[in-house]
């Protein structure tokens, strides 16, 4: 207890930037000398992929030399850095907290990027567990706006993601594309990439027409029953998209143009987190949570309880669908099996293990079952099993998940910290 | 003093159970009204078919000479029929301040692309609400509380912010359900002092339940006594006082020496 008080007290003067500086170095660090030097030295055959997560259960016999990798490069780097640059990160700080807040966001946001960008660069590998990992984000906030916030159990995400897949791959495949079953591209394929929010946003606007089906039953019932409409939502989608073989049947459809490189995933997911926190923090949004909490005292105080709901399913689906438009595009290919129990199994674990009604729980939770679920790969079907006991653990302790009822506050998060705070 | 509410010949069956049978109700402008009976005599009923939670039977309801029978409670509410409950209906993972401005719903005009993307109007009008929240919550003395959940306070002040936040609704006539229950005598003490504040201040009718009969004399000006569905008593409280049939009512017959 006593040495993690120190600790903390040691590290609370870094300001956000002080971390984001540190991680830019160990991020160099790892891009100039992490395989030529650092992994050969240790006797690692290449870079460890996630932090060595993979090879943690493959070959134990190079722990060591992982976390030895795992130290050189990332730990020490960056609390050295973080600390020793406290007197130039926090003045910068300083001089950010007087600009806008929306200024000084995206400034960190760019920072963060660049930093991601280098990360995943080492390999394919590594940029494609980012690049689904951010589209986990995406689902997983996206769900907690109508499971969290707005309280039902919604079990249809899968369904709102597949329609937005279909959508936006159709569209993209039709226009942009020669195609087998589309034939030639319409338009100049140029165009593609500049329209293709075009597309990914028609995905998300029928997911979110696809959403009524379960919102307007939502009206007269909650909990259980809703869970059984919301299931069947999932798999009427499934097979309708099975036995429509215009669009491929069961075989799916691929060769989408990759449109989806990080920058414009990061993007997306960085809006898709803007505009949902503005709204569930604005009053309007918080009317979810009236409802959820009492739905006959909402309506006594004047709110609308129905639109509430079909706005919070709406939303919620909107953002499941451009999820869904991005997965495609990063694939390249879609099935509707991939839009099933096992992604419906996915999205609830992450949404409860992060947190309910928490924007920064979701992103946890996203980011913690993403990489779980990477580490845990090579024991393949086990690790359905294991996850399932991590989140059984965290329902005993934490029935609301790890982070839960929380909001971001940017101004917070970003503030120089000139003066250490007492008795933290 | 003009009419504000009318509920006429109101008659209300919950399949074959005749809950409510042939009520009237007049509240005009700065009235207080008391409406009292044993348990189980339909008041709460009363009290929900006024604001719409159920539609009734038969009968008429008119708000500012406007039928508002069959409307949604929220319309309703938002036409100015604000209302607290017999058992707290507060918000329990909500804070007190959000729950004032909660209320507010109605009169927000940013609309959903206001909400998104966070636009200035929408700033305006949420730190608008705000202010006007914290201005309830002063008079009620529950500022201290503004950040915290509502489950953390006691019970009298859980009661304050249910009738603030009714009166964030900017209603013209407060529907009290119970608002003495489980008190103590100076919360009721205080309570009482609430009200005539707020009948004061905010020019509200009042529209009240109440079991406690000192109370409820002290406060109203017209008193209904409601048993099984019907009134048999109304009038000025010094004659529901001494009303034989209310004393029966109440005490049953063989008290009445």
């Amino acid at each position: 207890m006593e040495l993690s008080r120190k600790f903390k007290n040691t590290f609370a003067n870094v300001p956000m930037l002080g971390w984001l500086l540190g991680c830019l170095i160990a991020v160099l660090i790892e891009h100039y000398w992490g395989y030529d030097y650092i992994s050969y030295y240790l006797g690692l055959p290449k870079i460890p992929v996630l932090f060595g997560a993979l090879v943690v259960l493959k070959e134990p016999m190079m722990i060591p030399g992982v976390i030895a990798y795992d130290l050189l490069v990332y730990v020490i780097p960056i609390f050295l850095v973080a600390k020793l640059t406290v007197f130039i990160t926090n003045p910068v700080a300083l001089m950010l907290e007087k600009k806008p807040l929306w200024l000084s966001t995206v400034l960190h946001l760019l920072f963060f990027y660049g930093i991601l960008h280098l990360w995943s660069g080492i390999n394919d590998y590594r940029e494609l567990v980012v690049k689904l990992t951010l589209i986990s984000i995406i689902l997983t906030v996206s769900i907690n706006v109508i499971n969290g916030y707005q309280g039902e159990f919604s079990c249809s995400h899968p369904g709102f993601m597949a329609l937005g897949a279909y959508v936006s791959s159709v569209l993209t495949l039709y226009f942009f594309a020669d195609d087998k079953i589309f034939g030639p591209a319409v338009l100049s394929p140029a165009l593609g990439p500049w329209l293709f929010p075009f597309a990914l946003l028609a995905g998300g606007i029928s997911a979110a027409l696809g959403s009524l089906l379960v919102a307007i039953p939502s009206f007269r019932t909650r909990g259980d029953y809703l869970a059984i409409i919301s299931l069947a939502f999932m798999f009427i989608v499934k097979s309708a998209i099975e036995n429509l073989d215009v669009i491929g049947g069961a075989r799916g459809i691929g060769g989408q143009p990759d449109y989806a490189p990080l920058p414009v995933i990061f993007i997306w997911t960085m809006l898709s987190i803007w505009i949902i926190h503005n709204f569930v923090t604005s009053t309007m949004g918080k009317a979810l949570n009236a409802v959820r909490d009492d739905e006959a005292a909402s309506e006594s105080m004047t709110v609308k309880t129905r639109k509430t709901k079909i706005i919070a399913f709406m939303f919620g689906a909107f953002w499941a669908g451009i999820a869904g438009g991005l997965f495609a595009h990063v694939i390249t290919y879609i099935n509707p099996d991939m839009f099933s129990i096992n992604r419906l199994a996915e999205i609830l674990a992450m949404v409860y293990f992060g947190g309910l009604n928490s924007i920064i729980g979701s992103i946890v939770g996203a980011v913690s079952i993403n990489l779980l679920g990477e580490a845990l790969r090579p024991l393949e079907l086990f690790k359905w099993i294991i996850i399932p006991l991590i989140l059984i653990f965290v329902m005993i302790f934490r029935p609301y998940g790890l982070i839960s009822f929380k909001e971001i506050n940017a101004k917070e998060l970003l503030r120089s910290k000139h003066k250490p705070e007492q008795g933290i | 003093m003009s009419v504000l509410l009318n509920v006429n010949q109101m008659t209300h069956f919950f399949g074959g159970l005749r809950a409510v049978h042939n009520y009237h109700l007049t509240i005009g402008s700065g009235q207080i009204i008391g409406l009292i009976g044993p348990n189980g005599a339909g008041k709460t009923t009363i009290f929900n078919l006024i604001t719409g939670v159920y539609t009734p039977t038969e009968g008429s309801i008119t708000l500012e000479n406007e039928n508002i029978k069959g409307l949604e409670t929220n319309e309703i509410a938002a036409r100015g029929l604000g209302r607290t409950f017999q058992n707290l209906a507060l918000w329990r993972h909500m804070n007190v301040l959000d729950h004032i401005k909660m209320a507010h719903y109605s009169q927000l005009s940013y609309g959903l692309i206001g909400a998104f993307f966070n636009t200035r109007k929408c700033r305006q009008q949420e730190s608008e609400i705000e202010e006007n929240a914290y201005r309830l919550l002063e008079l009620f003395d529950i500022k201290e509380h503004a950040d915290q959940l509502v489950t953390n306070l006691p019970y009298g002040a859980q009661r304050r912010v249910e009738m603030a936040r009714a009166l964030a609704t900017r209603p013209k006539i407060l529907f009290l359900d119970e608002p003495t229950a489980g008190m103590t005598p100076d919360e009721l003490v205080q309570m009482i002092k609430i009200i005539r504040q707020v009948h004061r201040d905010f020019k509200v009718a009042i529209f009240l339940i109440e079991h406690r009969m000192k109370f409820v004399m002290e406060l109203s000006e017209h008193i209904q006594t409601l048993v099984f569905g019907e009134i048999i008593a109304q009038g000025p409280p010094e004659e529901i006082q001494n009303n034989p049939e209310v004393i029966e009512a109440y005490l049953g017959k063989e008290d009445l020496a």
